[in-house]
Formats: structure tokens, sequence, C-alpha cells
């Protein structure tokens, strides 16, 4: 399903095994509680000495999407793993430390969502495309244009089915860099995440700002925002 | 007693300030940061204006510590009024600079026929952010007095019933980026200065409309990620080629004015209704206007 480790200031999420890694109820769980893991060693910590998130996936692909079963399976299952995955869009855009997603195969519907939560991606150039398939539920389509601003872009992908390869993704801003291949697209995005670590940064206050710059897409997904007051009594806090 | 005044401060750097455009017009205000006043053209009293060609602004607080400086001066130069950020310090957001900006353009708004604005600053910086040297001497619950001020300061801008134009001449860091991004155009020192949101990396949060107002100007979510959640300090080449700031302008902060007023003048001479612009810069910009607006000082009474 899925594993967690931590190497220095990284966390490293595996999506394990060679299969699509569709999310179902197992593997939502399964991250969610990776995820829980995560945020509770960060909350232990908050004066800590920086973290970073990578999300990355053995096999072809990155994740194929919600597990709706064989072609033509129920609407009511489909409704109830659009919810389900809701929560992990959550977790993640109120993680309280930069995130980064190893595009390392094909991600597509949910699994491109699950990329798009995190807030640098990197993907291999050899192979694997990103694809928007199924129709948007509304928290999906506040997700897509909060994190693909480009016109024509959005258009493509949403409207028009498109598939991109990562050189053409990187062109649209929805991937930040692309590698040669899985493992270099792996070790890459945990280097980054290495750099972003040590900036240090306060984990509660990286995630409020990025609550406030991603402010629908967060509120789509159920996040709270912050009262004004709360925020005046953290500026005070902090002097 | 002019000439005096004028011979007295004859040591330090000067500026020709005369906007009746008389060309050999020796009124000129000294480069000072200290309380300085209106000095008198000739060709203005000749021509009937009879009044301060260049007002200072002082700051109004009454905090005994706080010396008695100009905080900012405006003037005309042809239909453009300049607003300078004056002094070689970090001009940093406290009650008193929101409070003496707030007056300029106040000042400003009065004025009866179309025209333009510029905001710059001189030294090196336009401005670091708010004054948090100043918070910490004052109970938290004061401290919205200064973010609540700038919250009105953005609305007072949004509403202004001419073009604006941010001349960013140094630095321009956390609310004082903000306060360049909240103008309807932006021109940047090419040569010196960064626009950073430095608040991820001095551990400070966005008030909510500081996100809406990214969003405007930095549309691009991989731009904007990169300035609030990656610290980036953005020089005015990487600005003009993401479309941020308008233009770059090669030289110093006299000359980045200059470009900024020209630009500005421009503007102005499309002779646009003022009052129509301000009301088409509030429908798009409806997101950071619907956050400012509600301020009880924003709605104030025409003057």
């Amino acid at each position: 399903m899925c594993t967690l480790e931590q190497r220095g200031r990284v966390f490293v999420l595996t999506l394990t095994g060679d299969g699509e890694h569709r999310l179902g109820h197992p593997l939502i769980a399964s991250i969610r509680s990776a995820l829980a893991s995560v945020l509770a060693a960060a909350q232990a910590q908050p004066q800590g000495p920086g973290a970073a998130l990578v999300t990355v996936a053995e096999g072809r692909f990155f994740s194929n999407g919600l597990d709706v079963g064989r072609a033509g399976g129920s609407r009511a299952r489909l409704r109830e793993l659009v919810d389900a995955f809701r929560p992990i869009a959550a977790d993640l855009l109120a993680l309280p430390m930069p995130t980064v997603a190893a595009v390392t195969g094909h991600a597509s519907a949910a699994g491109l969502l699950l990329a798009l939560c995190h807030d640098y991606r990197l993907m291999r150039a050899d192979r694997g495309v990103l694809y928007m398939g199924l129709p948007l539920p509304p928290y999906v389509a506040r997700l897509l244009r909060a994190k693909i601003t480009q016109a024509h872009a959005l258009r493509d992908v949403a409207l028009r089915g498109r598939k991109l390869r990562a050189p053409e993704a990187r062109e649209m801003g929805i991937v930040d860099a692309v590698c040669a291949g899985a493992p270099e697209t792996a070790a890459e995005a945990v280097k980054l995440a290495e750099q972003l670590a040590a900036r240090e940064w306060d984990g509660a206050v990286y995630a409020s700002i990025r609550v406030s710059t991603f402010p629908d897409a967060c509120r789509a997904v159920g996040i709270a925002v912050e009262s004004d007051e709360e925020k005046s009594r953290h500026f005070a806090s902090r002097l | 007693m002019m000439h005096l005044r004028l011979h007295l401060l004859s040591q330090v750097g000067w500026r020709n300030v005369c906007n009746a455009g008389t060309v050999g017009c020796s009124a000129r205000q000294p480069n000072t940061p200290y309380e300085t006043e209106g000095v008198l053209c000739i060709h203005r009293m000749m021509a009937g204006y009879g009044c301060l060609n260049r007002n200072s602004i002082t700051s109004r607080s009454p905090n005994p510590r706080m010396d008695k400086r100009t905080m900012c001066t405006v003037e005309k130069r042809g239909r453009v009024h300049l607003i300078t950020l004056t002094g070689a310090g970090e001009h940093r957001l406290s009650p008193s600079l929101i409070s003496a900006l707030r007056s300029a353009l106040a000042t400003v708004r009065a004025s009866p026929s179309a025209g333009a604005l510029v905001l710059a600053a001189e030294g090196k910086y336009f401005s670091n952010g708010f004054d948090q040297a100043w918070a910490r001497t004052v109970p938290p619950h004061l401290h919205d007095s200064m973010r609540g001020a700038f919250r009105a300061l953005v609305a007072d801008l949004l509403a202004l019933p001419m073009p604006t134009v941010a001349a960013v001449t140094g630095h321009a860091a956390a609310a004082g980026c903000a306060l360049a991004l909240a103008h309807d155009s932006v021109v940047m020192r090419a040569s010196r200065g960064f626009l950073y949101m430095s608040e991820v990396d001095v551990g400070l949060k966005f008030a909510d409309y500081f996100g809406e107002l990214l969003r405007q100007k930095v549309p691009d979510a991989a731009a904007r990620r990169d300035m609030v959640l990656g610290g980036n300090k953005m020089t005015a080449a990487e600005a003009v080629r993401l479309g941020i700031v308008d233009a770059a302008a090669d030289g110093g902060v006299e000359d980045v004015v200059a470009a900024a007023v020209a630009a500005a003048e421009g503007l102005a001479a499309r002779g646009w209704d003022g009052e129509v612009v301000a009301e088409i810069r509030k429908a798009m910009w409806p997101a950071v206007w619907g956050k400012v607006k509600d301020h009880p000082a924003a709605a104030r009474p025409r003057l």
C-alpha cells in the first residue's frame, strides 16, 4: 500500500508495488495514516529543525486514479471515493511543511490531483502522462483552477482531457522540473525537499501562508480558515 | 529670508522642483530627512498659485521618542502627483508613516484636475514592511492600529480616482512589497532592489487580503508559490519577465522616479474620468477590494 520513512529532515511516503496505486479505501486510509504520522512528528517539534515531505511511487504508475472498479462501476461508489479522497487533499494542503511530488509514472484523475496537492512537482521525462479524465466534482474543479493558472493549460487538461508528457507539463506550469527517469526523479525530489527543509521555516506559518495563497481550494476541501484575531495574536507572539 | 535659508542648507544635495515648468527656475528642495517647509517657486507665485509647491508631511505621532521628521512629501510634476517616502531608512510601515501616506493621498484626491499618482522612496529601500520594532514597544491590542491602518491605505489606493504607478526604487519586502503591488502599474529599479515576500522567512502569517493581492498581481501559481512559499527575492528582470512589473528602469533612484513619472504623465494625459478609473479598478480587483473596503476608515466622504 504505502510506506513512510524519514531520511534526515525529509519524510518519504512511497506508494509501494508495481500496480496502478488505485485510490480505493485501503490505500486512501493508508496514505491518511502516513500523513497523520508526519503531522504528529511535525507538531511534536514545533520549533524543530525544519522538515519536508516527498511522495513517490514504485512501478510504472504514480497513481491511475480512484479505484472505481470495472468499467460502468456504480455512481454511488464513485461518489463515495470522491468524498474519501477529499481529506487527503486537505491533509496535504494543510501540512505544516513543504511538499514535493516525485511523479515517477502515469498520474491520472485523482492521481494527478494527488500530485497537484503538493507544493512542487518533478516528473520523469521518459515515460508517463498526466491526464484528467473524469467529470469534475466541485472541489476538484477548484483545486485545478487554483494550481493550473495558465488559461490554455486549464482548458486543455480539464476540458479537452489532454494527455501531457513531462516537458509539455512543464511548459504549462503544471510540473516544475523534468528528470530523466524514475530514479533520477525520486533523487531530485528528495534533494529539493532537503533544500526546502534546510530553510527551517516555521511549519505552522508555512501552512498558513499556503492556505492564504490558495484560499478557495483549501476551503473547497474543508480546511478551516484562521480568523484575523488568531493571526493578530500570532503576530504579537512573534515579535 | 528664503535666500538665507537656502544658503544655510547649501551643504546638502538638491533637486529642482519647479512645476511651473520654467527652465532655469531655481526653486529647489533640499534632500534632507529633517523637517522642511515647502519651497516657494517664484513662477508659481507669478502664475497666481501662491502656495507651497511641495508639501512635506511630518509625523503626527504623539510618541515623544519619534523625532518629528518628514515622513513623506507630495509634489506635482506636470499632471503627476508624486509622493515620496523620505529619508535613507527602511520606510517601515509604522502607524505614523501609514497615517502620513493616507494624508498625502487625501491631498492628492482633493486635487481638482485629472492626474496620476506615483509613489516612490528615497534611499536603498522602497519599504521593508511593517514596523515590528514599534510593535514591540506597545501592547498587542495596538498592533491592529498598524495592520488595520495598512488595510485602509490599500483601500485608499484601490479607490483612488486616477491611475497609480509604484516606483520601486529599492527593496520592497513583505507589506512593502504588497504596497508596491497595490498600484495599477509598477516601474522597478533594474540594478538594485528585490520584490521579496519575506513573511515565510521571518515567520509571519499573511492577512487574507495579501493572498488576494498576490493572486491578482502574480496570477501564475508556480511564480506565486516561489515568492510566498519559497521566499524568493525577485529582481526587476525576473519581475518584468513574469509580468509582475511593467518596466525595469536603469540608473539610480531619480532615474526610476523619472521613468515612473513619465509613465504616469502618459496615463494622466488620457484625461480619463477619475471616478470611472476607480470603479473599473475595483471591478477588476473584486477579491482584494472586497476584503479591504469594509474597513471603517475606507468609507471616506468625498472631499
